[in-house]
């Protein structure tokens, strides 16, 4: 394979296989394919599970150009667990607030803010470029000693036969054969192992262009300019179209321009082309440099199931969404995040097989929900037919004057996690609850106060199950306890200014709650989280 | 709640009146917006997606 046409951050090592010089481990647990983030992140989570780990990834460099920015508060989460969280926001651009223009108002039709709870540790969105994300994991992933990472070494073909999966491996050196128990395919939207089984990857093409231009500005512009999101609806510099505006790191600003169907995507990307388009949104005197320019489309269609057998699709292998609302990468984390705690205890013997399978109802949940948010923003920003029109410009004319208005006009539902209604994993509440998060919802975050320190909920509950015990009358049982004092904030988020008791997962979603719970209450719920029926 | 589909208002005449002299002296595309609007700003007055849902089923009943 040649990766010549796609631009590198990082050359990374490629090394001859130890089964091709006639070592190498005969069978492994599981192996995971891929090093985009999702694969990365899975291999973090079991590896600091002290797993061994596996990764065959095709490229043997960390990709640059133009892909995710965003990452949302929960995918800043999940990497607070894995220990590189800080390091993210630190070279990250934190922002909150996004505004929408509509045409040539000066005044955006409407702002929003994406931290509606405050007082949390991490701040709504970061803005950081996807190969310093992947840089990052792999750093931490290159500290340890139980993790292989094998670049350019790339899955040509795949065995199942009962317990025992065969993936071909393929690398400038020869073929080798890599047998294991799973396989965690994480290898991207053209994924070989879904291709390879002749599996489903159903849903709607869109066929429109956006011409991303990654600029870096070299004048002092850009110290003036806020860290927000800007959104244009029909604005003069792409009339009938959509314009974005964001900040990344290392002074790169994101522009976004809707091109519209039936264009030359080879000249829509030469800077004589590009520029008239940045100097309408920014400006006759903009300085700047090209960091990288590309024009894409996009596709909303995921796969029936994400479990087949002994293979396990996460991240844009198994689904694909358009990026407006940032659901592409943290959909893919959510999934790492899902599959990693659950492969962890299936390995070590301590849940029930069946727990896999849970993943494959939990996030089916969560990427028809991303699809179906990213569908319908992408229906807003392009109308199919004249009435949409008409309802979308309606909404954007009513929006300035009337604030009933204000939350229809859609930009993209930015990224939230998306809560597992009726997962086989929750138990259903049998006490009455006002608020706090439900069982199979996500645990909200909350400073918490004592004499001697403060600490944030979501950092004490840690990657594996616990007890958030509100009060000082725990329920008598082995599992661990963070306990929560029945006043302040916490008390009030979880709804327990009364005291109760929540089961947490190692994904940090409620598996069940209790105003006052038993041993045995929580001996059951935790069971069935297992997978244990 | 459900939608009510008996006769409501007494000054019909009066209000199929205003709803159709909105379009005067518009474009086709203009009426559609305003129409638009009108469901819109009615619908948020309604503000329950039961009755709504009630009535988009009876407007894509008949003829197309
Ligand atoms: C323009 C653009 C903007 C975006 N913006 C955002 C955003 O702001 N926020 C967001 O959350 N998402 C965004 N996304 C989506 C995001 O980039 C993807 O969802 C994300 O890269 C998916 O990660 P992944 O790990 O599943 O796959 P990928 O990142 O595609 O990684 C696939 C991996 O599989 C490996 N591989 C492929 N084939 C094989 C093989 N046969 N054998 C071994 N290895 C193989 C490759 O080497 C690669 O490492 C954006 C995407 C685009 C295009």
């Amino acid at each position: 394979m040649s990766f010549d046409a796609i631009p590198k951050f990082k050359e990374k090592a490629y090394q001859i296989a130890p089964e091709l010089l006639g070592a190498g481990k005969t069978k492994h647990p599981f192996v995971i394919v891929g090093s985009g983030p999702v694969g990365l992140t899975c291999a973090l989570e079991l590896g600091l599970k002290g797993h061994d780990v596996t990764i065959v990834t095709a490229f043997d460099f960390i990709p640059h150009g133009s892909k995710a920015i965003c990452f949302s508060k929960q995918t800043l989460d999940i990497f607070d667990r894995l220990g590189v969280g800080q390091r993210m926001v630190d070279k990250g651009v934190t922002w909150n607030v996004g505004k929408l223009f509509w045409r040539d108002h000066e005044d955006p039709v409407f702002q929003f803010d994406m931290l509606p709870i405050k007082e949390q540790k991490n701040p709504g969105f970061i803005n950081l470029q996807q190969y310093y994300v992947e840089d990052f994991l792999i750093d931490a992933l290159e500290q340890m000693d139980n993790v292989d990472i094998r670049w350019g070494h790339a899955v040509k073909e795949i065995h199942i036969r009962g317990e025992e999966t065969t993936l071909t491996i393929e690398t400038r050196d020869g073929d080798y054969p890599m047998a294991t128990r799973y396989v965690l395919a994480c290898d991207g939207h053209r994924s070989t192992i879904r291709q390879a089984m002749r599996l489903d990857f159903e849903g709607r093409i869109f066929e429109d262009n956006f011409l991303i231009a990654d600029i870096k500005f070299t004048g002092e512009d850009a110290l003036r300019r806020p860290s927000e999101r800007w959104f244009w609806f029909d604005p003069p510099f792409c009339p009938g179209g959509t314009a974005l505006l964001h900040k990344q790191p290392d002074n790169v600003w994101r522009l976004d321009f809707q091109l519209g169907w039936n264009i030359d995507r080879d000249a829509a990307i030469r800077p004589e082309k590009v520029e008239p388009y940045i100097k309408g949104m920014l400006g006759e005197d903009v300085v700047f440099e090209k960091e990288w320019y590309s024009v894409y489309t996009f596709q909303c269609r995921r796969m029936e199931r994400f479990v087949h057998g002994p293979v396990i699709f996460a991240g844009d292998s198994a689904h694909l969404v358009s990026p407006f609302g940032a659901r592409g990468a943290n959909g893919g984390l959510s999934d790492a995040e899902n599959i990693a705690w659950k492969l962890d205890l299936v390995l070590k013997g301590q849940a029930d097989a069946s727990l896999i399978e849970s993943y494959n109802y939990e996030r089916v949940m969560g990427a028809d929900e991303n699809i179906l948010n990213s569908s319908r923003a992408t229906d807003f920003m392009t109308p199919k037919n004249k009435a949409s029109l008409a309802f979308r410009d309606g909404v954007l004319e009513l929006a300035s004057e009337y604030e009933f208005a204000r939350p229809l006009i859609n930009s993209g539902r930015l990224s939230k996690p998306t809560p597992y209604y009726d997962s086989p994993l929750s138990t259903p509440d049998r006490d009455e609850w006002i608020n706090g998060p439900a069982p199979g919802h996500p645990c909200v975050d909350a400073l918490v106060m004592d004499n001697t320190c403060c600490t944030w909920v979501l950092g004490a509950l840690g990657n594996s199950f616990k007890l958030l015990h509100f009060g000082n009358n725990p329920p008598n049982t082995s599992m661990e306890i963070i306990s929560v004092p029945t006043t302040g904030l916490a008390a009030e988020r979880y709804d327990a200014v009364d005291g109760g008791t929540y089961l947490i997962r190692p994904d940090q979603v409620v598996a069940a709650r209790w105003k006052n719970a038993s041993k045995s209450d929580v001996t059951a719920a935790h069971k069935k989280a297992l997978g244990f029926s | 709640m459900k939608l009510n589909t008996k006769p409501n208002i007494r000054d019909h005449d009066n209000i199929y009146d205003m709803i159709t002299d909105l379009h005067h002296n518009m474009t086709d595309d203009e009426s559609m917006k305003a129409n638009a609007k009108l469901v819109l700003l009615l619908a948020n007055h309604i503000g329950d997606s039961a009755i709504i849902k009630e009535a988009i089923d009876i407007a894509s009943q008949f003829g197309k």
